[in-house]
């Protein structure tokens, strides 16, 4: 009796293990179908094919064009190419059903949700701006999008 | 260097949305034409051929005037800073971020009175860049000296190093900072002659500009290295002086009747 009585806790573990390893095998399934949709419903890049290289390539790389072009920008002066982190922004920003821009550093926003994912820090956002705002340098000051629209919409891959 | 699929700029393309650009512009409005054409940044990095600066004739600027300061703070963000609750108003007049400075000079035998405006002065022999132990302090091709604060670590040498007290330090967090000026706690900054509209072609400056409008125009931007621009015009015209020219740091920043 005392066997029996040992042993249903110890299937009963061996079953719950089971279970918990097919549940995290489906959940990582789930996760890894999910990650296409960190790309926010109603923003620009929603309505494209792809990033400005192939989703594949940006999602290992972003980090190092972005980083490349950062140095062109502060040293050089190159602004508003393919590669600027405005560009990156005006394209993924989502908007409240008021038409307010949400700042794409937000929680569940598009740049948050996948580092949350990847449990990386994002360091871009303590200086740069999350939401386009007040737009390229004009005389007048006006509002407006970071890059010319023909920048971003060119690699087609 | 990393290897990506394209790393060239397809200059067809550009130019193509370039015409479009113009063209769309012309059939719209032929005053329009200029703003699009200047808000479309230069993709060729900038060189030495130019080297900007100011002139400020001390003689045109007003007591009590803040104008180029207001636009300043405005152009670059300034003016979304906020006074951490813990602090003093005096701690933070003196801690905030300020890029111009409205400055009186007393002469005690004379007793004559200047008002001008200060910001960095842009040495072509730069005691911040000297001193700056990471490269984060460093000058343009086009005499532009600027902070890059994905490198700066705060030490704030730099601060201490420049004979102007041009430099600030951001203490706090930021928040809400424009798209064109990013600014975030931990980094020293200053004045950078409106870098992006450099960038983007335009003709001068957010407190050049404002002194204009107020109609004063004591404040007068551009190339030094160009014999025929107005800045080498009046520089030309009429006599200047350097602030701390004993330092003989060759400043892009000039100034009139001091
Ligand atoms: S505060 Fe930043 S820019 Fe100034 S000297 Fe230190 S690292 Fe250089």
């Amino acid at each position: 009796m005392a066997r029996v009585l040992m042993s249903i806790p110890a299937w009963g573990c061996l079953g719950l293990t089971l279970l918990g390893l097919c549940w995290t095998l489906t959940a990582q399934d789930a996760l890894a179908g999910d990650a296409p949709r960190f790309v926010q419903p109603g923003s620009r890049a929603a309505a494209l094919g792809a990033c400005v290289e192939s989703t594949a390539f940006m999602r290992r790389n972003h980090m190092e064009l972005i980083k490349h072009q950062r140095d062109a920008t502060v040293h050089q002066g190159i602004r508003g190419t393919r590669y600027s982190l405005a560009g990156c922004i005006d394209c993924h920003v989502s908007h409240t059903p008021d038409g307010q821009p949400v700042a794409v550093n937000e929680k569940q926003q598009f740049c948050s949700a996948c580092h949350a994912f990847a449990a990386v820090k994002v360091d871009c956002f303590d200086c740069h701006s999350g939401v386009p705002r007040g737009g390229p340098a004009r005389s007048s000051g006006g509002q407006g999008g970071g890059v010319p629209e023909g920048d971003l919409r060119g690699s087609g891959q | 260097m990393m290897k990506h699929p394209d790393e060239t700029i397809d200059h067809g393309r550009r130019a193509w949305f370039g015409l479009a650009a113009g063209v769309t512009a012309a059939v719209a409005a032929p005053g329009v034409i200029l703003q699009i054409a200047s808000a479309d940044p230069d993709p060729a990095p900038v060189t030495a051929a130019a080297r900007w600066g100011l002139l400020i004739d001390t003689n045109k600027c007003a007591a009590g005037c803040r104008d180029c300061v207001d636009a300043c703070d405005r152009e670059n963000g300034l003016d979304r800073q906020s006074k951490p609750p813990s602090q003093s108003p005096a701690a933070w007049t003196d801690q905030k971020a300020v890029w111009v400075r409205k400055v009186k000079l007393a002469d005690d035998l004379t007793g004559r009175v200047t008002n001008l405006p200060l910001m960095c002065q842009h040495c072509e022999h730069p005691p911040c860049v000297d001193v700056c132990p990471t490269g984060a302090s460093f000058k343009r091709a086009d005499g532009i000296v600027v902070v890059d604060r994905h490198i700066c670590i705060g030490c704030r040498y730099c601060m201490m190093a420049c004979p102007y007290q041009a430099r600030s330090f951001v203490h706090e967090p930021m928040h809400d900072q424009l798209t064109q000026v990013p600014r975030g706690k931990g980094c020293v900054e200053s004045c950078n002659l409106c870098v992006s509209r450099r960038d983007h072609g335009l003709a001068s400056t957010a407190c050049a500009d404002a002194c204009a409008a107020a109609g004063k125009g004591a404040i007068v931007f551009g190339d030094l290295k160009d014999p025929a621009s107005p800045i080498s015009l009046a520089l030309r015209a009429m006599p200047s002086r350097q602030l701390r020219e004993d330092l003989a740091l060759n400043t892009g920043v000039r100034y009139a009747g001091v």
